[in-house]
């Protein structure tokens, strides 16, 4: 499967990475990056439970992709999201549910921040993002 | 080092942790283990071990010998007397669930149970789903601004419909002693049954339950340096006598027939099934080792540690602290991040300390935060590992501001 753009630029850019101190800053930047989220969005409904911060995500299929978007009030869980958002929005219905996501944020290195123990709320939305995607295709 | 800890080496998890680049400071969530009780642990398992009360072949013989000992070491450390006897039970909440549960004929619609808004969701959960069950109230008592239960309002809200008060001795989140005394003294005028949650508190310092005068006391053996799955439940005799059998199964019955049974007393009618029979031993040597120390040396230390991590969290630009914590840990936030994000970069560095609701979401609510982190002290750690969460925190708040 190929990547998407955003997806192969972060792979090079966490890939380059030597500390904890640039990938968090990098991160962080990826974070800002994320579009904002239609105050409209911004409901109880679409609030990830199981999070340290308000996580807010959602997805629609357009013509067949998936376009998902997500906030959160945190910065470094909004970095996390929107690695995932490069990773999955343009999908097909079909490529989503193929889609390894633990092993795109190991390719990151990022594979701690997906451990049981970790509260951060990065396990609750993609389960969210799976309930999504099995209600809507 | 400025405060050096004289017992730091008794606990090897420090020194593996430390190879890790780990530094612990979540104690108030679990502690590290003293090698007396590995020892003791090891002992038990590689001597022989069975079941207790039951058999009367000689590991049985060793292994009863073995968890009564630990009953009356734990008695002792409470200096119970014969005011009352010790429950084994499977951790702190089963011992409040038992008491929620045990309790629960005493109750009629309307009557009031008391507790506060700092409780642990163990101390509140059990009390409020008693109290759908029954139609009762669910008293909540207010706190003042450095997170001590406020006495006046107590004073209004404990009366003639309270039939039960349950409070913490210590806060989880605030570190603060709270004014047990005061409340009892409350709860018993209007002949309403007392229950401590001493989860937190029994770690710091030495308690005197008959001095106390509370009907239960309740802790778990895993936060006081002990195994975990041991919870430890001291009733009073005459409240012992109100409690309803709950769990059933073995060793708790005295008569069984297919349609009908008869049930032992307190403590073993209250200990249904196999007990942690390891963990009991266990928490018995760890009362041992810790009998062993000196106690003044002991709270001086852990007075002279908490003093350095509140200077260091008030030197630090926009920390705020939870309340006016006394003793043991404290919780805080800083203006402008989120408590997430700091947790996330102080856990990069190998700082381990508890971030979110602290299992007392009413209160993190109440208090309007999302969430605090919380730094918790114990007996091994030392100004050195207060000074490499200082500089974590330091990096942490360079990067996010």
């Amino acid at each position: 499967m190929n990547l998407p753009v955003d997806a192969l630029a972060a792979l090079q850019a966490f890939q380059a990475v030597g500390s904890w101190e640039q990938r968090a800053r990098m991160l962080m930047q990826w974070g800002e990056r994320l579009p904002a989220l239609a105050d409209a969005d911004k409901v109880d409904a679409n609030l990830v439970q199981g999070c340290e911060s308000l996580v807010w995500l959602v997805g629609r299929l357009h013509d067949g992709h998936w376009q998902f978007a997500a906030s959160s009030e945190a910065r470094l869980i909004r970095g996390l999201v929107a690695l995932l958002l490069a990773r999955v929005n343009g999908l097909s219905a079909d490529e989503l549910q193929a889609v390894d996501l633990p092993d795109w944020f190991n390719q990151l290195g990022l594979s701690r921040q997906l451990s049981p123990s970790r509260s951060n709320g990065l396990n609750a939305v993609l389960q969210r993002m799976r309930d999504l995607s099995h209600t809507q295709h | 080092m400025l405060v050096p800890s004289p017992w730091r080496a008794d606990f090897p998890a420090i020194a593996t942790l430390q190879r890790q680049d780990q530094t612990y400071l979540d104690n108030a969530a679990t502690t590290q283990k003293p090698q007396a009780l590995l020892d003791a642990l090891n002992h038990y398992y590689a001597n022989g071990a069975a079941n207790v009360h039951r058999a009367q072949h000689l590991p049985g013989a060793h292994a009863t010998q073995g968890f009564e000992d630990s009953r009356s070491k734990v008695a002792q450390w409470l200096n119970v007397g014969d005011s009352g006897q010790i429950i084994f039970t499977h951790g702190a909440t089963s011992a409040l669930n038992l008491l929620a549960y045990g309790l629960e004929p005493l109750f009629n619609p309307g009557d009031e149970i008391v507790i506060s808004a700092l409780e642990h969701h163990a101390n509140l959960l059990p009390w409020q789903q008693l109290a759908k069950r029954r139609e009762l109230k669910l008293v909540v008592l207010p706190l003042d601004d450095e997170g001590l239960i406020d006495l006046q309002a107590a004073a209004q809200l404990i009366g003639p419909q309270t039939r039960l008060l349950a409070v913490s001795q210590l806060s989880n989140v605030l570190g603060v002693w709270q004014p047990l005394p005061q409340l009892l003294a409350l709860a018993k005028a209007h002949d309403a049954l007392t229950v401590v949650d001493g989860a937190q508190g029994i770690v710091h310092g030495r308690h005197d339950v008959q001095a106390l005068g509370c009907d239960f006391y309740v802790f778990s053996s895993h936060k006081l340096y002990g195994p975990d799955g041991v919870g430890v439940l001291y009733g009073r005799t005459e409240a012992l006598h109100l409690l309803r059998h709950w769990q059933f199964g073995g060793e708790m019955v005295q008569q069984a027939d297919y349609h009908s049974a008869s049930f032992r007393p307190a403590p073993l009618g209250f200990e249904a099934g196999t007990p942690p029979i390891a963990g009991v031993i266990g928490l018995g040597a760890t009362l041992d080792y810790l009998s062993s120390l000196d106690q003044s040396a002991l709270i001086a230390h852990e007075a002279a540690l908490h003093d350095y991590l509140l200077r260091g969290l008030r030197a630090r630009n926009g920390v705020r602290l939870l309340g006016a914590p006394q003793v043991a840990l404290a919780s805080f936030v800083v203006e402008g991040v989120h408590n997430a994000d700091l947790a996330h970069l102080l856990t990069e560095q190998g700082i381990a300390v508890r971030a979110g609701h602290h299992c007392a979401m009413p209160l993190l609510k109440r208090l309007q935060l999302s969430g605090a982190i919380r730094v918790s002290l114990a007996l091994y750690n030392d100004s050195d590992d207060l000074e490499r969460f200082f500089e974590a925190l330091d990096q942490a708040l360079d990067m996010l501001r």
